[in-house]
């Protein structure tokens, strides 16, 4: 006799739950192959510098002498530079396709910003060089002397630095952004806001409150960009001036992880160098750990204050429909 | 019934005739990988190459002098190419001993842009080499105008624009650099990728001469083959004998003529800052980098008698291309060192 259903679906249950974690353990074992592999070929750079890679600035392939901290530095600097432009802009256009938009614009208008995800990174490496950076000259000479003595605004004006690696950086974190936040803002349910309006809310009150309900999505959404301007390579390389040094300003040329690796690597004839660029891959893969966890943190906190910030109000809230009804 | 019947006869004629085919032709592929520089060149080589024997098919990958010699010592590949030559350390490393062949010249052109200066400028290897270092900062610095009498060069800023990715043509700029200034040797010195003390990076020639052009007041380095094609001016270069030369076909070839009559065993020989009037000075060769004692005997005899082709034969592809024929003596010189391969 052949077994009862309930059996033979459990079976099968069995069989798709070791399947799915199969797969599940596939991503962990990638991870973990990766660091072990990225920490055995870079074990020469590691023995020979230690932790003086992390802090050393020097970077002389003749010398033998690589310190990571310049290009540590320009992969924090523009990232961090690039989220300040963008993540107000992203939200601008998500919360306008989500909540403000004539239904007739959204979509075209949704199609057109995600639409700028699917440029290829060199295209936007050839813009920013041919456009980009010309306008970014323009401005850097017409930034009036009293202005140049600010260490953020100090240097020659060569236009490809520090200031268009984070504008080009801003252009293709958007599209990542805000369509991820304008999904998380169309999942708020329409209770939240119609509870808003009933109260009397203006329009951006009510949005205020759809964003609030959405903030951990949100701040998702933004992490999601930062990630992607950490690990873009093509055209910041193009833009950013290539030069390893640590400066706070957004005219001085800088270089970043991602691209000392594919700038150097297929030169890279001599072991140690070729070990110090692989550590430098490694430092990349632990900063977005790293990273990553914080981001997971402040999500965390984030949704779990949600919880106890909102919990003690909504005892006197259900008071003032009745009144109003 | 019969059509079906006739299909089937003739599909398992057609299998049949399959192995038959493949054992006629006895097609041979031979690897290679390097230097990204001769790329043009060599492609057109082994394109020709396989119209006349159609039989062998070499595959080139242009991964870069560094890939090149790696994937060389792993053995991953039959042959490797250079633009600078494999270090003592390198070859040690190496599981054999290997041989160097120039192949064809290359050369390297300072480029500059200057707002109302039209005229092709004079550099000698000092002036360049402290505008490099950024020791000279100002166009109308006195050492420049001393070479440039005549020339209005503006009180403008210097901006150096080299390389940002690990290149031959970084190699032999900084090889002539550190010959003629010491300073350089001591603060840069030479290899595909250097610790720049000024400036900014562009990726690729491309990169560089996109720099400069944008940039007024920008000065910096490009291959001559990019320059020519693409119509950049360049500056002359005040070679060991005294004289200015601007770099042109003939004049890389002179640089080798020099190093043909002083050439080690090995061809491991840097023709930077050559001597003699017609030569210019930021000249090199350009190798192929072959196992002495090969494992694979038939590829090998193909790898000999490709070379013997492309040293006679092929030097006439170069020029078209915008790369320097070897000069006669070198072809002799080389003919001779491929006997050392053993097949």
């Amino acid at each position: 006799m052949s077994k009862s259903p309930s059996s033979r679906r459990s079976a099968d249950d069995r069989g798709f739950r070791l399947g799915t974690g199969f797969f599940a353990l596939l991503v962990v074992l990638l991870v973990l192959g990766i660091f072990i592999e990225l920490f055995r070929t870079s074990n020469l750079s590691i023995a020979k510098f230690g932790f003086r890679f992390w802090t050393g600035k020097v970077w002389d392939p003749v010398a033998g002498e690589f310190g990571a901290l310049p290009f540590i530095w320009g992969t924090l600097y523009s990232s961090i530079l690039a989220m300040l432009i963008s993540t107000p802009i992203a939200l601008g256009i998500a919360i306008f396709l989500s909540e403000l938009s004539p239904r007739p614009l959204r979509t075209p208008l949704a199609f057109l910003t995600e639409l700028l995800a699917a440029i290829p990174s060199i295209v936007y490496g050839l813009w920013g060089i041919f456009v980009l950076v010309p306008l970014v000259r323009k401005l850097e000479v017409l930034t009036p002397v009293w202005m140049k003595k600010i260490p953020l605004f100090s240097g020659p004006p060569l236009g490809v630095g520090m200031l268009s690696a984070a504008l080009i950086l801003a252009v293709m974190v958007i599209p990542f952004t805000s369509s991820v936040a304008r999904e998380v803002l169309k999942a708020v349910p329409a209770s939240q806001r119609e509870a808003a309006y009933a109260l009397g809310a203006t329009r951006w009150e009510a949005i205020q409150a759809a964003l609030r309900y959405g903030r951990t999505g949100i701040l998702g959404a933004v992490m999601l960009g930062l990630g992607r301007a950490i690990g873009e390579t093509m055209a910041v390389t193009m833009v950013i001036g290539n030069n390893p040094q640590v400066s706070w300003s957004l005219f001085a040329p800088q270089h970043t992880m991602a691209a000392v690796i594919a700038n150097e690597f297929t030169e890279a004839a001599d072991d140690l160098y070729l070990s110090a660029l692989i550590e430098i891959g490694l430092v990349l893969f632990v900063i977005t750990v790293v990273i990553n966890a914080l981001s997971r943190f402040l999500i965390w906190s984030v949704s779990r204050e949600v919880k106890v910030k909102v919990e003690p109000p909504v005892v006197p809230v259900p008071a003032e429909p009745e009144v109003a009804a | 019934m019969k059509p079906i019947r006739i299909l089937l006869a003739a599909a398992f004629a057609a299998v049949a005739a399959l192995p038959a085919a493949t054992v006629q032709a006895q097609n041979v592929q031979i690897n290679g990988a390097g230097a990204t520089f001769p790329y043009p060149i060599y492609s057109k080589w082994f394109a020709e190459y396989n119209k006349l024997h159609p039989e062998v098919e070499i595959n080139y990958q242009s991964i870069g002098s560094g890939g090149g010699i790696r994937q060389l010592t792993n053995q991953t590949v039959f042959f490797g190419a250079t633009d600078g030559p494999m270090t003592s350390d390198q070859q040690f490393q190496a599981p054999g001993p290997i041989l160097h062949l120039p192949t064809v010249l290359g050369a390297v052109v300072p480029i500059y842009n200057i707002p109302g200066v039209n005229t092709q400028l004079k550099f000698t290897g000092k002036v360049l080499a402290d505008i490099i270092l950024g020791t000279i900062n100002k166009w109308n610095d006195p050492a420049i105008t001393a070479l440039n009498p005549g020339v209005n060069l503006p009180a403008t800023d210097v901006t150096v624009a080299h390389r940002s990715d690990g290149s031959g043509t970084t190699y032999i700029f900084v090889d002539y650099l550190s010959k003629v200034s010491p300073a350089f040797k001591s603060k840069v010195g030479v290899a595909t990728s250097v610790n720049w003390p000024v400036g900014v990076g562009g990726k690729g020639n491309e990169g560089v001469a996109g720099l400069v052009k944008q940039t007024p007041g920008s000065i910096g380095y490009v291959e001559l083959i990019y320059a020519k094609q693409n119509k950049i001016d360049y500056g002359s270069v005040q070679n060991m004998d005294g004289e200015w030369v601007s770099a042109t076909l003939e004049s890389v070839t002179a640089a080798a003529d020099a190093a043909s009559k002083a050439m080690p065993k090995d061809f491991r020989v840097s023709i930077t800052n050559a001597p003699g009037k017609n030569a210019y000075p930021i000249s090199s060769f350009t190798w192929l980098l072959f196992y002495e004692s090969p494992k694979d005997k038939q590829r090998s005899k193909i790898m000999v008698d490709f070379v013997k082709w492309a040293l006679t034969e092929g030097q006439k592809f170069a020029s078209d291309l915008g790369y320097a024929p070897l000069p006669p003596e070198v072809v002799a010189l080389e003919m001779e060192a491929l006997k050392r391969i053993k097949v």
